[in-house]
């Protein structure tokens, strides 16, 4: 992990480091952190527990995003203190979920922009010049559009991949395999390596094909505390607890102290979490299908 | 107000399901009325039975079972764009007189007193589900007269109708509250006290409300939850009181 963040991710780099609840990459972001990348663009659709931790240790200069909570738990206080004008200033852009979508399959398709029948009546084009109509030279009618997202370097957690980066992903998939074809460089990040024939036996499972990856890792809990299908569950715990942590400045640093700068690496920070056993996943195999001709 | 949000869905109908109250009040109707109900989450889950309460719109247990995972850029596109979403359910720190919905700023955008977590996808369900509806506890700074910001179209904005603005979806035609239920006026696109919760006046529920809401002609009785509903939301799907807070 340290030398790919270290060969990828730059000062001033536009990130993303994606996953919808599922398979979010917080090894890499404690990496970035320890780093001490500065000036960053992160963009996600929902910046979670790992950008506020990112936002608070000083690494993003802007925030692109489209749901900036803490499901089910409260809020994300580092991106709020600074939203609200109480810390560090951060430039925000704002979208919907649809709208961060359309961006990234854009992006992910080289085009300029991407259109959606969408933001009528809606305050977001008022406070967001970027997202803008145009008129359908076929209909007539007029749609609204965003602008491609192409990020310097995504992050993608997933469950297994082989040595050259053809990575598998099973449950909630996100966005992970538009943002991956929308940037420049990609790091793939897995809870297992796993040998080719075991990718080729089962093609249809591979999101993000080695040819567009430019780095491996194997990370295993490199998602904790978000969650990867078949491995290992939320911990929802440890999301409740963000809430008040996050709301402390001085709390959050400590967090930060002892959980990302006071750890080596990975292995490191599971070992200081400790009892992530506790969240081992359940079998609930499937039985496979028949790729024969 | 869970138990009166999940008798507002049909047993069979497609709800897109939000983070929060609307999660319980759909995970209610399918244990209850509605066991066909076909729950899409934004997360990508469709057909989702989750064996336990999902603590966020993206929980493993929505995906063990499904009958599909998608991107989701084909949920936004190919579900709600599409046309097949029957029900949204949206919650919003701000609600006016119209239904539009601020999940995003109380207060100037540039300089917010709060900072809300923002749209999510609340803006194009609002925009394309056939019907929304909207669970929201009665108050004064959550029902004022407008918004300070339109997160999600209701069914006027700035005088301006639905149709005009061209917006597939019927739009937030119930609000449940913990009092009462309002509904959407045909004409007007006015937000109106329909029916009252059991022990509550009308005048009650105007209190919470920042603009002189109006009456139906004829105000309907909401039954009260049943010892079923009771047990489930409190002993089956939500012993946690993740939602249920009070």
């Amino acid at each position: 992990m340290r030398e790919a963040i270290a060969a990828h991710v730059h000062d001033g780099d536009t990130v993303v480091i994606e996953g919808f609840t599922h398979l979010i990459c917080f090894a890499a972001g404690h990496e970035i952190i320890r780093q001490g990348r500065r000036d960053l663009t992160l963009c996600r659709l929902t910046p979670d527990l790992i950008y506020d931790q990112m936002i608070a240790a000083g690494c993003a200069r802007k925030l692109v995003f489209s749901w900036a909570g803490n499901p089910g738990a409260g809020s994300l206080h580092a991106f709020r203190r600074a939203a609200e004008g109480k810390g560090p200033s951060l430039e925000l852009e704002e979208y919907s979920h649809f709208g961060m979508v359309a961006r990234l399959s854009a992006g992910a398709s080289r085009l300029p922009f991407w259109t959606m029948r969408n933001y009528m009546g809606t305050d977001l084009p008022a406070v967001n010049p970027a997202i803008r109509t145009v008129t359908c030279p076929y209909t007539g009618e007029v749609l609204a559009t965003v602008p491609a997202l192409n990020p310097d370097v995504t992050i993608v957690h997933a469950q297994r991949a082989d040595e050259d980066g053809n990575a598998q992903i099973w449950g909630l998939l996100g966005v992970q395999k538009e943002a991956a074809f929308a940037s420049g460089r990609v790091i793939v990040v897995v809870e297992e390596l796993v040998d080719q024939s075991q990718i080729r036996a089962d093609p249809n499972r591979t999101l993000i094909p080695g040819l567009i990856v430019d780095a491996v890792v194997v990370e295993p809990w490199g998602a904790h505390p978000s969650y990867a299908q078949g491995y290992y569950d939320r911990d929802n715990e440890f999301y409740i607890s963000w809430e008040p942590i996050s709301r402390d400045p001085a709390a959050l640093s400590r967090y930060l102290d002892e959980f990302v700068y006071g750890v080596e690496d990975r292995k490191a920070y599971v070992k200081r979490c400790g009892g992530l056993d506790r969240l081992k996943a359940s079998q609930r195999v499937c039985a496979g299908v028949n790729y024969g001709f | 107000m869970a138990a009166v949000a999940a008798r507002e869905l049909r047993n069979g109908e497609v709800v897109f399901v939000g983070i929060g109250l609307p999660n319980l009040a759909c995970n209610l109707a399918r244990e209850t009325h509605a066991p066909n109900l076909v729950l899409i989450y934004e997360s990508g889950a469709v057909g989702a039975v989750p064996e336990r309460l999902p603590v966020s719109i993206g929980d493993p247990a929505l995906v063990t079972g499904s009958l599909m995972v998608c991107s989701m850029a084909d949920v936004f596109q190919y579900f709600l764009q599409n046309g097949r979403i029957q029900v949204g359910l949206l919650g919003g720190a701000q609600i006016d007189r119209y239904g539009n919905i601020n999940t995003t700023v109380v207060g100037d955008y540039a300089h917010p007193s709060v900072r809300l977590p923002g749209s999510g996808g609340a803006a194009e369900i609002a925009v394309h589900a056939r019907r929304t509806v909207v669970i929201s506890r009665l108050g004064r700074r959550v029902f004022p007269e407008r918004v300070d910001f339109i997160t999600s179209p209701g069914m006027r904005v700035k005088g301006r109708s639905r149709r005009e603005l061209g917006m597939p979806g019927a739009g937030p035609t119930t609000v449940i509250t913990d009092k009462a239920i309002l509904e959407a006026d045909p004409e007007s696109g006015e937000l109106v006290l329909a029916a009252l919760y059991p022990g509550v006046a009308a005048t009650e529920v105007a209190e919470g409300i920042g603009w002189p809401v109006r009456n139906r002609s004829q105000l309907k009785d909401v039954p009260p939850p049943t010892d079923r509903e009771l047990h489930l939301l409190r002993q089956v799907l939500d012993p946690k009181r993740l939602y249920l807070k009070q």
